[in-house]
């Protein structure tokens, strides 16, 4: 049996020491989720780190990360599993050939292991030397609801049924995560099988903590200017808010540029790497951006 | 069972009733949990201990929540079940208006009360627990700040000649349209792509002989139709039948359509999509009826679409491309919803579009470039 961190600020601990900085709320939620062995199903605006989770977990407790990217049209045969069909080809046309005509015999050599090309859901379930995988199941809400139907089984009893051979049930259960954008509900069949957890976008000292942590090079004062320009950039209304991943990217671009601090030109030359609608864009640069910067610096000022 | 006789020893107090108690007070505040749930909850409290507070409310709203909008109905039933003093503090503090209009640094989280409580009151049945619910009906009443008329609508049982005259109308107002291919496949004789594990499957029955290649095609799905539903005063008889037709769209034995979401919209903006789900005509419309609070009240058309956007349109639209169809073309809340959805839709997709004539003329349509997988249709009534 793998171990698991025995509380949730040993969890904390294996998140920092990946350099990912979160609150309590999730140290908990992934607590659960390794101690019950149930999968976590991550919801949250695009850029709040869902997808780092898994990656922070997998490298903190030294497992495999299993990907499986979801998109429109994804079946069973690029999730699960897909039967070699030109290698039971040649099989079948060697078996004619030579007179093997033994229908029992054929079948129970071309329904083998030898012929099962795993795809990342099986793979999963199969045992590793390091201890259970960590399986990323990324945007779910990507995928239409046939998917989800077969994630059932496969996240509820950590079982896949392969018709022509059975029942391969995990030994020992991965650690699953899922993760969702929400451009779509998800049918609650398959969010009651796991533990829910809504990424939130972080508090303004959260947020520098993750800078730092993520942008060694970037000074505090530039990192309280950037996040406190992009908190205050959460409250407009807004197409698509600016997520940690555009502060991250915001910052490096503002040290590539060499900027100490942040001045309305640096802003609307570097405005596209936090905005990514033009609408949104639009209407923040100029005046606005001005605007904004001057009440953030004000806020920064009153809190300290 | 040994769970349920686990769940019986004494040394744990009266935790595990403690929780099912919770979790009936949530269900009565409109949260739906279900049975496993509970279960889960239990052996999640067991698995972190009571050490800490904050585990302990993270580790039930971890296991009992599964949609962000309910977060907030949860913390409020959550520190009104466990009886936090401060809690109980800070609501007659809410409670009277006077101190509440001097107190202007709590505006934000007031305003997230003001959405839970809602929640709270808002078809709930009495219950011990939350006993407090005349007092919160008056919160609720007295911070309602915005000076619309929410009116809502009693609909009362259809007459039988009303009743029939919908359902003709239903069955002749079909809205033809034409399936979407998927990218799933199904077998087909026509298909163009060979079935490899059918061809096989059938080689085996006759001892290894391929004699025939199998084929699979896409297969074809209705789209889906999100309705947009003009509801105010002037609208009122005509966007009543409206929702017959949509019920009837919903659950027609033989479907054109795929899932149907529907809005209504007049001062605000209401998503009434699961109450078109009730089988009864009746039991849909009353439910409707006190869902949209602003049955005849005036329009805020631009502001009610803008909304459905920003909030659902990325949600119940999908990613792909939405083409209009608006009832009454030449109407002023058809003109201005095209122009609004037309810019969202740009956004959504993430494409340009174009207007374009349609071959009917009571159905005016935008299509968009390069639409092969269409999704869903909008359409605005």
């Amino acid at each position: 049996m793998a171990s698991f961190p025995q509380s949730i600020d040993n969890v904390l601990r294996i998140f920092a020491g990946q350099n990912y900085i979160c609150g309590r709320d999730l140290g908990t939620v992934a607590f659960l989720a390794l101690n019950l062995q149930k999968p976590l199903f991550l919801e949250g605006e695009a850029g709040v780190g869902k997808t780092e989770i898994a990656k922070a977990l997998a490298a903190g407790l030294g497992r495999r990360l299993i990907r499986l990217q979801c998109y429109e049209g994804l079946d069973a045969a690029a999730a699960i599993y897909e039967w070699n069909f030109s290698a039971q080809m040649i099989a079948i046309r060697t078996a004619e050939a030579s007179g093997n005509t033994d229908r029992g015999a054929l079948q129970s050599e071309l329904f083998s292991q030898d012929y099962l090309i795993r795809r990342p859901l099986l793979q999963a379930m199969e045992p590793h030397d390091a201890g259970p995988p960590v399986l990323l199941i990324d945007e779910v809400d990507r995928t239409d609801e046939p998917f989800e139907a077969f994630l059932l089984e496969a996240l509820s009893e950590f079982q896949v049924t392969i018709p022509e051979i059975g029942t391969i049930k995990a030994q020992e259960p991965p650690i699953v995560i899922l993760t969702s954008n929400r451009t779509r509900e998800v049918h609650d069949a398959l969010k009651r099988r796991c533990l829910y957890h809504w990424v939130d976008y972080p508090t303004f000292t959260r947020e520098v903590e993750i800078l730092q942590a993520r942008v060694p090079g970037c000074t505090a004062a530039l990192s309280n200017d950037i996040v406190a320009f992009v908190q205050e950039l959460r409250g407009e209304d807004l197409f698509k808010n600016p997520g940690i991943a555009e502060t991250i990217d915001w910052a490096r671009c503002l040290i590539a540029l060499d900027a100490v601090a942040l001045s309305p030109e640096v802003i609307s030359d570097t405005l596209g790497a936090v905005l990514k609608y033009q609408d949104d864009i639009a209407k923040i640069a100029g005046s606005e951006a001005t605007r904004i910067l001057n009440e953030a610096r004000a806020n920064l000022a009153k809190a300290s | 069972m040994s769970a349920a006789q686990e769940l019986r020893t004494p040394t744990e107090g009266r935790f595990v009733q403690n929780i099912v108690h919770f979790t009936r007070a949530l269900r009565k505040a409109g949260v739906q949990v279900g049975t496993a749930q509970l279960q889960t909850a239990i052996s999640a409290v067991r698995a972190t201990g009571f050490s800490n507070r904050f585990d302990y409310y993270f580790t039930l709203r971890a296991t009992l929540i599964t949609r962000p909008e309910h977060m907030d109905v949860f913390h409020q039933v959550f520190f009104m079940f466990w009886r936090d003093p401060e809690y109980l503090e800070r609501m007659i503090h809410l409670l009277s208006p006077l101190l509440r209009r001097e107190d202007q640094t709590e505006k934000k989280e007031k305003a997230a009360n003001r959405r839970a409580l809602d929640a709270l009151t808002d078809n709930t049945a009495p219950s011990g627990e939350l006993s407090s619910k005349d007092e919160l009906q008056a919160d609720a009443h007295l911070s309602w700040s915005q000076n619309e008329i929410l009116r809502h609508m009693d609909f009362e049982q259809m007459s039988a000649a009303e009743a029939t005259a919908a359902a003709r109308a239903i069955q002749q107002l079909s809205l033809p349209i034409d399936p979407l291919l998927t990218r799933r496949l199904t077998p087909s004789i026509f298909g163009r792509r060979p079935d490899a594990r059918a061809t096989l499957a059938r080689a085996i029955r006759r001892g290894g002989e391929i004699d025939r290649l199998l084929r699979k095609a896409p297969r074809k799905r209705p789209p889906n139709l999100v309705a947009l539903c003009d509801i105010s005063g002037s609208m009122s008889v005509y966007s009543r039948m409206m929702l017959h037709l949509l019920h009837g769209l919903h659950w027609s034995p033989n479907p054109t359509w795929g899932q149907v979401s529907a809005f209504t919209f007049g001062t605000r903006l209401t998503n009434i999509s699961k109450s078109l789900r009730k089988k009864d005509v009746d039991d849909a419309l009353a439910s409707v009826g006190q869902l949209a609070p602003d049955w005849q009240g005036g329009t805020r058309i631009g502001d009610a679409l803008f909304r459905f956007n920003r909030d659902w349109g990325r949600r119940v639209l999908g990613r792909s491309v939405t083409p209009f169809r608006c009832l009454q073309p030449k109407s002023p809340v058809c003109r201005e919803a095209v122009a609004v959805l037309s810019g969202s839709t740009h956004c959504c997709a993430g494409r340009s579009s174009r207007p374009k004539p349609q071959e009917s003329k009571r159905f005016y349509r935008m299509s968009m470039n390069s639409c092969r997988v269409t999704r869903s249709i909008v359409l605005v009534i």
